[in-house]
C-alpha cells in the first residue's frame, strides 16, 4: 500500500517522499486549516507509511487541501506532503468518488474548456468593443486572461483593467480568445490527472503556435502550471505582477492620476509561497501615487491561504463556519487600510465575499492591483 | 636534503644493473583456501617460471606469515634478486610488508611488484581453469613492470618546530596550549580582536550549568602568559606555502587599519576557526527580526547573564523554546543535527525555571537528543524543574496583542495548537563559516557535502586532512558542544607534535619528474596540480617539481603536452610492458 501509493505518486510526476518522514509535525503545523478542518496531512503521511490509509471515500477533509503548499515550503526533509493528498484525490477521481460540484468543474471544463459552465464561444465577450487584438494578428506579448477573469462578473473588470493598464504602457499584446483554454492548474491538484494531460497536449501547441516569447497570465494559478508543468521552453512565463513591475522600472508605465487610499496586500499561494514573487507587488502599489502602503502582520511565507486553491472553488470545505478568509478581512481592517489588494481571482472572490459575510463593507474594499494601477493611470 | 633544489636529471642506473638481466623472484600466495581453493597455484609458478628475467618462482600458504616472508628474505640474499613480485591480494594492506621483506633480502623496496590474484582473480572467478588462466596474466604483467622498475630512495625531510593555530577559540587554544607545553612555538591567528570564540558569549555549560566565567578567564590568561604562546589578534592567514615539516604562514595583522605582515616558519598547522550561528532569518516563519519576543539561543545566553527576560518591560508568563532551528533541514541545506540545541534548550530552559518560578516553560521538540556524558540525566533535570517537552516541530509565529502565537502541532494530541507566549527562544544550530572557502583554498582543504571541513578518515583519522600536517580541531569539521571540541583539539595538537617531536618527515619517493630538455615551459603542470608541487623556474623557463610537496598522483604527467614529465616508479614504459601483457 505504501509502496503503492509513493509509486503511484512517482507515476503522477509528483515528487512525494513518504519514507523520507520524521513524523515532526512541521507541515500540520503550519498548515490553515488544520484547526478548522479534520484534516491532519502528518498523520496521513503516517497511515500511508505504515500502511493503515482508512478508506478514503469517508474522508471527505480530503478535499479540504487548498493546496497552499505551506507544508512543502517547510517540510524539513522535503517529503512534500500535500502531494500525498494529490495522490489520494487521484485515487478517488479514478473511482469516482469526488464531491458533485468538483465533478461539474470538471465537466465544463472537459466540455467547454471553463469550470464555470459557460460556453466557449463566449469566453471573449468580455473583451468586445476594448480594442484587443487576436494573437493570431501578431503580437510581442500573449495575454493568458484565465477563466475567472474571462467569464465571472467581478474580475471581468480586472481583466478591462488589466487591458486598459497595458495599452496605456504601449504593450503590443494579443489574446486567444475562444482559442483559450482552462489551464488545468486546479484540475491537476483536485487529482483528475487524465483530462489535465489532455489540457496540456490541447493547450501546449496552442500556446506555442503563437510563438511569441513572453506570455503573462492574470492569475497566479495559470503561471503556476505554464510555469512549472507545461514545459514551455521557448516561452517567458511571467505573472502579471512580474511584469508590470518591469514596466514600471522600465519607465514604461507612469501614473498621472493617484489612489490616494491606504492599501494593504493579501499574498497569493501561488504567487507567494509557492513561487517566491513577494516584492513585485508590493513594488506596484508603492509606485502608486497616493497609495500608503501597510502590512498586515502575516505576510510573505507567513501569509494566510484565503482558502481558494486545489479545488476548494468549486468545494464548499467541510467547515464553512470558520473560513480562512473571514480571519484574513480582519486582519486587513485592523491595519486601518481602505483597500485589501489582490493578486489573484481566487484571492478576489474569496475575500470579497468574506468582507460581506463580516459586514466590512463600509470600512473594506477589495481590488485587485491592476484595478489600482487603472485607477491612476 | 630537498631534492627540489637539486637539478632534474633522469634516475641514475646502479652500477650493478648496467647491461645486466634482471634478477626476479616471484612468490605465489594460496591465501589460504582464498586463492589456491580456485586458482592452480603450482601451474602459475610453472608458468612463472618461463617469464623472463625470472631466477626463481615459489608458492606457499601465506606469503605474508613470518615463513612466507623469509622465503623473500632468504632467496634475495642467495639468489642475488634484483626484483620481487608476490602475486596474492590488493597491495592496501601488504605492500609495505613485502616491500620490507624485500628490502631486508637486499631488494631495492621500489624493486617491488605485486599482483592482484585475489580480489581481482580467485574471489571473482568460480572456473578453476579460467581463473589459473587470468592469474598467470596478472602474474606476467607484474613481472613485466617489475622487470623496468628502477631503484628509488626512501627520503625524509627535517622539520621546523613550532605550530600555527588558526583561531582563538577554545579548540585553538587548547591546542596551542599542549603545543606550547610540549616546548614547541604556538602560534594563534585570531580573526577577531579577543581570545574565546564564542564560548565567550556564553553564560553558563550544560549539563552542570557551571558558568563559564570560571574557566574560561583562567585558560585565556595561561595563553597570554606562555612563555612559547604568540597571539596575533585582529589578523587572518594570507598565505600558506610549503609542506609537511616546513611551512611558510603568512599572517596579516589588521590592527588600527594598518596592516603588518609576519611570515611564521613551522612544522605543523591546526585549523581551528569554528563556526557561523545559523542566522534565524532564514526561516523566515518564525518571524525573527520582526517580533522583538523572538530570540536566539545566544540572545537568551546574554540575558540570562544580565537577569533580564522582560519584553516590552512585562515580566514573561509563558517562554516557549523551538529546537532544530537551522538543523536537520534539507530544504536549508543543513540535513546534519546540531548537536547542541537539545542540551542547550535543555539549559536555558532549567535556567529560566530557575529565574521566573511563576512562568510557564514549554519546550517544541521533534526529538530530544542527550547523548553523551550526562545528556540524559541532564534532560531527566530539566523536566524534574518543570520544563514541560511537547513533541512538534514549530511551524510557524504570528502576532496576537502584545504577545505572540507559537502555531504547531502537538503530534501526541494529534490537534494544531495556537500557543501564546511572551518570549520564543529559536535554538540556532551552526553552519560552515562563511571565510571557510577561503581557509580551504589557502591549505587545499577539502570539505564535506556540508561545507565543514572534511577529516582523513571518519573514525581512524578524525583531526588529519588530506594535506599532510594540517590538523582540524573543534566546530570549523563538524558540530560539536564543548567537551568534543577539547578532546578534538587536544588529538590534533598530539597529531601536529608527531612530525615536530620525530624533528623529520618521511615522504614519498614515486614522485613526478620533470626533463629540462623536454619541458616548453607552458606552464599547466603548475596549473593542474592539487598540491601546488611543480613551479615554473624563472631563470630557466622550466618546471620544476618539489619532490617533497607532489604526491605522485600523475595529474601533471597526464596534462604535459610535450611528454616532459614522468612518475617514478609509474613511467610509460613500466605502465606499457604492464599493458601489453594484459592486452595481448
Amino acid at each position: 500500500m505504501q509502496a503503492d501509493i509513493q509509486e503511484l505518486a512517482r507515476e503522477l510526476g509528483l515528487g512525494l517522499d513518504i519514507l523520507g518522514c520524521i513524523q515532526c509535525g512541521k507541515c500540520t503545523g503550519g498548515c490553515p486549516i488544520s484547526i478548522t478542518t479534520a484534516l491532519n496531512v502528518r498523520f496521513l503521511v503516517y497511515e500511508a507509511l505504515v500502511d493503515a490509509l482508512p478508506d478514503l471515500g469517508e474522508m471527505e477533509e480530503l478535499w479540504d487541501c487548498t493546496c497552499c503548499f505551506t507544508c512543502v515550503e517547510r517540510c524539513p526533509k522535503d517529503v512534500r506532503p500535500a502531494e500525498l493528498i494529490i495522490s489520494l484525490r487521484s485515487q478517488l477521481v479514478e473511482s469516482g468518488k469526488i464531491p458533485g460540484t468538483i465533478g461539474d468543474a470538471l465537466m465544463s471544463i472537459f466540455r467547454q474548456g471553463n469550470p464555470l459552465g459557460f460556453a466557449r464561444e463566449d469566453r471573449a465577450a468580455w473583451a468586445e468593443g476594448l480594442g484587443i487584438k487576436s494573437a493570431r494578428d501578431g503580437c510581442e506579448v500573449l495575454w493568458f486572461v484565465g477563466c475567472v477573469p474571462s467569464y465571472d462578473m467581478r474580475s471581468q473588470a480586472v481583466a478591462r483593467a488589466a487591458a486598459k493598464v497595458f495599452q496605456a504602457a504601449g504593450v503590443d499584446f494579443g489574446i486567444l480568445g475562444t482559442e483559450e483554454t482552462c489551464c488545468g492548474n486546479e484540475v491537476r491538484r483536485v487529482g483528475e490527472m487524465g483530462l489535465f494531460e489532455m489540457l496540456v497536449e490541447e493547450g501546449k501547441p496552442v500556446l506555442e503556435s503563437v510563438g511569441v516569447p513572453t506570455m503573462i497570465t492574470t492569475s497566479p494559478h495559470c503561471f503556476n502550471t505554464f510555469k512549472h508543468e507545461y514545459g514551455l521552453e521557448e516561452t517567458e512565463v511571467l505573472h502579471y505582477t512580474q511584469f508590470l513591475a518591469r514596466l514600471i522600472q522600465e519607465g514604461k508605465l507612469s501614473f498621472s492620476g493617484k489612489v490616494a487610499k491606504r492599501v494593504t496586500y493579501h499574498d497569493p499561494c501561488f504567487l507567494g509561497k509557492q513561487n517566491h514573487i513577494y516584492d513585485e507587488p508590493r513594488s506596484i502599489l508603492q509606485a502608486i501615487p497616493g497609495v500608503e502602503f501597510v502590512e498586515m502582520d502575516r505576510v510573505r511565507e507567513r501569509s494566510l491561504c484565503c482558502e481558494g486553491g486545489g479545488g476548494r472553488m468549486w468545494f464548499e470545505g467541510t467547515n464553512t463556519e470558520e473560513r480562512l478568509a473571514f480571519q484574513r478581512v480582519h486582519e486587513a481592517a485592523e491595519t486601518g487600510a481602505e483597500i485589501l489588494a489582490v493578486a489573484c481571482p481566487f484571492c478576489m472572490s474569496m475575500l470579497e465575499d468574506a468582507v460581506k459575510v463580516q459586514g466590512l463593507e463600509d470600512r473594506l474594499k477589495v481590488m485587485d492591483i491592476l484595478e489600482l494601477v487603472a485607477e491612476a493611470l | 636534503m630537498i631534492e627540489s633544489a637539486m637539478p632534474n636529471r633522469q634516475p641514475a642506473i646502479e652500477e650493478g644493473d648496467m647491461g645486466s638481466r634482471p634478477r626476479i623472484g616471484v612468490y605465489i600466495c594460496h591465501c589460504g583456501a582464498n586463492i589456491a581453493s580456485t586458482v592452480d597455484v603450482e601451474a602459475v609458478v610453472e608458468f612463472a617460471k618461463t617469464l623472463p628475467g625470472v631466477v626463481v618462482a615459489r608458492h606457499y600458504t601465506y606469503m605474508c606469515s613470518e615463513p612466507g616472508q623469509a622465503l623473500i628474505k632468504e632467496d634475495g640474499a642467495k639468489l642475488s634478486l634484483d626484483r620481487v613480485v608476490v602475486a596474492s591480494c590488493s597491495p592496501r594492506m601488504h605492500e609495505p610488508t613485502f616491500r620490507a621483506a624485500s628490502q631486508e633480502g637486499g631488494v631495492n623496496p621500489y624493486q617491488f611488484e605485486m599482483a592482484n590474484i585475489r580480489e581481482q582473480c580467485s574471489w571473482v572467478h568460480h572456473d578453476p581453469d579460467e581463473a589459473t588462466a587470468k592469474a598467470k596474466i596478472l602474474v606476467a604483467a607484474a613481472v613485466a613492470k617489475a622487470y623496468r622498475l628502477e631503484p628509488l630512495e626512501d627520503r625524509e625531510v627535517g622539520v621546523t618546530p613550532g605550530a600555527v593555530v588558526i583561531g582563538g577559540g577554545v579548540a585553538g587554544m587548547v591546542a596551542a596550549l599542549d603545543v606550547a607545553d610540549a616546548g614547541f612555538p604556538a602560534y594563534i591567528v585570531e580573526k577577531s580582536d579577543r581570545l574565546g570564540g564564542r564560548v565567550a558569549d556564553l553564560n553558563r555549560t550544560f549539563p552542570d550549568l557551571e558558568p563559564v566565567a570560571e574557566w574560561l578567564p583562567g585558560l585565556v590568561e595561561r595563553i597570554q602568559s606562555h612563555p612559547n604562546i604568540t597571539v596575533f589578534l585582529n589578523a587572518q592567514v594570507a598565505q600558506v606555502e610549503g609542506y609537511v615539516g616546513n611551512f611558510e604562514v603568512t599572517v596579516v595583522e589588521n590592527g588600527g587599519g594598518e596592516e603588518q605582515g609576519s611570515k611564521l616558519q613551522v612544522g605543523a598547522i591546526i585549523v581551528a576557526t569554528g563556526y557561523k550561528v545559523f542566522d534565524p532569518q532564514r526561516k523566515p516563519e518564525f518571524g525573527y527580526g520582526v517580533y522583538p519576543q523572538v530570540i536566539t539561543t545566544l540572545e537568551m545566553e546574554r540575558r540570562l547573564a544580565e537577569g533580564d527576560l522582560s519584553v516590552n518591560g512585562k515580566t514573561p508568563e509563558h517562554v516557549v523554546f523551538i529546537k532544530c532551528v537551522g538543523s536537520r533541514d534539507k530544504q536549508l541545506g543543513n540535513p546534519y543535527c546540531s548537536r547542541v540545541c537539545c542540551m542547550i534548550s535543555a539549559k536555558q530552559a532549567q535556567l529560566v525555571r530557575q529565574a521566573l518560578p511563576d512562568a510557564r516553560v514549554t519546550v517544541f521538540y521533534m526529538d530530544v537528543r542527550a547523548f553523551g556524558k550526562r545528556g540524559e540525566e541532564f534532560y531527566d533535570e530539566a523536566r524534574r524543574a518543570g520544563v514541560r517537552y511537547r513533541r512538534g516541530n514549530v511551524s510557524e509565529v504570528y502576532r496576537r496583542g502584545d504577545r505572540v502565537v507559537v502555531r504547531v502541532e502537538d503530534t501526541f494530541l494529534q490537534r494544531t495548537l495556537e500557543v501564546e507566549a511572551d518570549l520564543v527562544v529559536l535554538a540556532v544550530g551552526m553552519e560552515a563559516r562563511d571565510d571557510a572557502d577561503e581557509v580551504a583554498a589557502l591549505l587545499k582543504l577539502p570539505r564535506s557535502a556540508d561545507g565543514f571541513f572534511l577529516e582523513a578518515h571518519p573514525k581512524l583519522r578524525p583531526v588529519d586532512t588530506a594535506m599532510d600536517g594540517v590538523f582540524l580541531a573543534g566546530c570549523c569539521q563538524a558540530p560539536k558542544d564543548i567537551p568534543d571540541t577539547v578532546a578534538q583539539a587536544r588529538a590534533a595538537a598530539a597529531s601536529a607534535l608527531i612530525p615536530l617531536l620525530r624533528g623529520t618527515v618521511p615522504v614519498i619517493s614515486e614522485t613526478a619528474e620533470v626533463d629540462p630538455e623536454l619541458c616548453a615551459g607552458c606552464g599547466m603542470c603548475v596549473e593542474v596540480c592539487p598540491f601546488g608541487a611543480p613551479a615554473l623556474d624563472p631563470l630557466w623557463g622550466v618546471s620544476r617539481v618539489n619532490a617533497v610537496l607532489c604526491k605522485g598522483c600523475g595529474a601533471c604527467a597526464v596534462t604535459c603536452p610535450s611528454k616532459a614529465i614522468q612518475v617514478r616508479h609509474f613511467r610509460p614504459d613500466q605502465i606499457l610492458a604492464q599493458v601489453d601483457v594484459l592486452a595481448g
